[in-house]
């Protein structure tokens, strides 16, 4: 499903991913773990699209297209989900609206009708459920005035309506206090499925706890400098990440 | 060359203009208001055209204004059929159509029963009740300071006068639609309006100023509006003009012991738009809320300049104004607030939001406060910014277009002041407006 090779990408005149090499078929769930600035959000933000980065080298397909070349939007389309670590907050757009436009233009992309407002809120109604989230917050500004946690239920409601082939949770157990993490991971739990691949961005270990990934990767210093099954994740759990970093070094 | 020769064209036509305006008067030029309008012609000749050497008229530059050479008051055949084309909301009131500066009775109609207002032209008012016209009329904005104002005294001639007796609460809304027909020649006109609203008595009313065809226009309208005691008023103004359309624009409030004025101002499009709105609390225990959004594109230009003057204490001003500017257009917001030694416990917030689309377009503010009383709670704030881009790209990676996302935000942005607007058809009509120049 994504093919990452090689990918090289700074912001300014800073290198941050200095060849980077993936594989997500579907059905996967990968976890990137990693310290702080290894490059973990920006292998994220670079995978959505965000502009503040550029490539300087290698090359992402995902489904065969070159993902690249297309503009955020582009990507969303295709079926690329990012669930942010700091959703932003959009004063005078209730996250109905917004949900609505962003579903019907996906439609559009794909050449289907636009949902008219009974479907729409029978979908929502359903996947409302999957996330415990309440009405009456969907149709305020969208995560205006949010707590941490109805921000980041905010984030999984909103991938649960698009349902993407392609979810990218960036640091999503970030500020999340034990039940807020519980119910995330439930409503993640939910959407997998064998046409559908996730990759979660963590710093720590209890996200995977929940979300149980098949594959654990550790990236420092911009690159992977270790990949292994989930068992890796209680491993870093445990030891931190001192002995990798060590193992880099030597090498 | 003199800043006062450059403005001879214009000036002389109207001057002269003014002679045969006496003339046809006849034996009418005897009156009192005629020596008002003599007194205010006189006045404009001492002003002049303002240049921006003009603290007031520093950014907005009337020169090519004044190069322009215009038909006053022209002759127009607007029929049923050109207003169809103008979409204009079907509101349930009183509307009231002038083309050109010309009352249009065919147009127009009146609903409201004649114990709730008394509306008529002040062309009829001068006839009919000259008296009445005569205690308020000129007394409020200032002809002797304002050139534009003192333009339009000398000339003014049709326009509304709107007098609601006291203890009346008028349901219908008041639409005054002002139509500049330039599908053939340049046109000019000068509405002057009369609002007076006994003690406690209220009213709703809008002005809307629209533009017919592709020719130069020129709008120079004042309102006068007096708030007795206890009196409530609601006061809008929306303009959608023409990129060939010039407006200069004074409303003048004057307040009474705990009236309540509450106003909005829309401008969605017009080439050069100046608009005052001045506002007098003359009496203790007012309130004031004044909204204005404004939203030039292309070459436009758009300046508001707000005065609010507190005399008395215990009054309560309050002003938001928002702006959203793109390609080369220009802005001006200009707020003066004034708290007078007498005015103690006063209350005057001022806030100014503006985003700029685009590196080309020039946004200029300037609050201005002057406070001579010790007990009293100001504030005042202005930006000026661009969208934010995280919130664009957190909406682009759902899957929204970036100009569709630019729009909503647009519109989030701007959502707050069309709220403010309490007519509902008005309302809507102003939504569906802004949504079509966001979608451009």
């Amino acid at each position: 499903m994504l093919t990452i090779s090689n990918l090289q990408a700074s912001i300014g005149s800073k290198e941050i991913l200095k060849g980077i090499n993936l594989d997500v078929k579907a059905g996967e769930v990968h976890a990137i773990m990693g310290p702080n600035g290894s490059g973990k959000s920006t292998l994220a933000s670079v995978l959505s699209g965000r502009e503040d980065y550029d490539v300087t080298g290698g090359s992402v397909t995902f489904e065969g297209k070159d993902l690249l070349e297309m503009a955020p939007e582009e990507r969303a389309a295709e079926g690329i989900f990012l669930a942010f670590q700091y959703p932003v907050e959009i004063p005078g757009v209730s996250t109905t609206n917004f949900l609505k436009t962003a579903m019907n233009e996906i439609r559009k992309y794909r050449g289907q009708d636009p949902l008219d407002a009974v479907q729409f809120l029978k979908l929502m109604k359903e996947k409302m459920k999957l996330v415990n989230i309440d009405q009456s917050l969907l149709s305020r500004s969208l995560n205006e005035g949010f707590s941490g946690g109805e921000k980041k239920r905010n984030e999984i409601f909103q991938m649960a309506m698009l349902e993407p082939k392609l979810a990218i949770l960036d640091e999503t157990d970030s500020g999340l206090d034990i039940d807020a993490l519980r119910i995330v991971a439930e409503g993640v739990n939910q959407l997998r499925s064998p046409e559908r691949a996730t990759i979660v961005v963590t710093h720590y270990q209890r996200l995977l706890d929940y979300i149980v990934p098949d594959y654990v990767h550790v990236l420092y210093k911009g690159r992977i400098v270790k990949s292994g099954p989930k068992e890796l994740a209680f491993e870093l759990e445990e030891k931190g990440y001192d002995w990798i970093k060590a193992e880099v070094e030597t090498v | 060359m003199t800043p006062s020769n450059q403005n001879n064209d214009l000036k002389a036509k109207l001057l002269a203009d003014f002679r045969s305006l006496e003339e046809r008067l006849n034996g009418a030029s005897k009156t009192a208001l005629h020596q008002t309008r003599r007194e205010a012609l006189h006045q404009f000749d001492r002003l002049g055209f303002p240049t921006i050497k003009h603290e007031e008229w520093k950014y907005t530059n009337v020169s090519s204004l004044i190069k322009e050479v215009f038909e006053f008051n022209a002759a127009s055949q607007v029929t049923a059929d050109d207003l169809v084309q103008l979409e204009s909301s079907r509101l349930e009131g009183n509307v009231l159509y002038f083309v050109n500066g010309r009352y249009q009775p065919e147009l127009s109609k009146i609903v409201s029963p004649a114990e709730q207002l008394t509306i008529t032209t002040l062309d009829e008012a001068i006839k009919n009740t000259p008296d009445l016209l005569a205690q308020y009329f000129a007394q409020y904005a200032d002809y002797r300071q304002d050139a534009f104002t003192a333009l339009n005294t000398a000339f003014a001639q049709e326009g509304v006068f709107i007098h609601v007796p006291a203890n009346t609460t008028v349901e219908a809304p008041t639409i005054l639609r002002f139509l500049s027909d330039a599908r053939a020649v340049n046109v000019a006109s000068q509405p002057r309006n009369l609002f007076v609203v006994e003690k406690n008595a209220e009213v709703k009313v809008a002005e809307s100023f629209r533009t017919l065809g592709d020719q130069a226009s020129f709008t120079n309208v004042v309102t006068e509006i007096v708030l007795a005691e206890d009196a409530r008023m609601e006061y809008y103004k929306v303009q959608n003009e023409s990129d060939m359309a010039y407006h200069i624009g004074t409303t003048q409030v004057d307040q009474k012991d705990r009236s309540y004025f509450y106003s909005a101002t829309v401008t969605l499009d017009g080439g050069f738009i100046r608009n005052n709105l001045n506002i007098a609390l003359d009496g203790s225990e007012c309130e004031a809320h004044m909204y204005g959004l404004y939203f030039p594109n292309g070459r436009q230009h758009i300046d508001n300049h707000t005065l609010v003057d507190h005399r008395q204490p215990n009054s309560h001003s309050n002003e938001l104004y928002k702006g959203i500017l793109e390609d080369r257009s220009t802005g001006v917001f200009n707020g003066k607030i004034f708290v007078r030694q007498a005015a103690q416990k006063t209350n005057a917030y001022q806030s100014c939001k503006n985003v700029v689309l685009s590196n080309d377009a020039t946004m200029n503010t300037k609050p201005q406060l002057e406070i001579f009383a010790d007990d009293v709670k100001c504030s005042h704030g202005t930006t000026t910014g661009k969208l934010n881009e995280e919130a664009l790209f957190y909406m682009r990676s759902r899957g929204i277009p970036k100009d569709e996302a630019q729009s909503l935000l647009m519109y989030a942005f701007a959502e707050d002041v069309i709220a403010k607007i309490k007519i509902d058809p008005l309302r809507e009509q102003i939504e569906r407006r802004i949504q079509a120049k966001l979608a451009r």
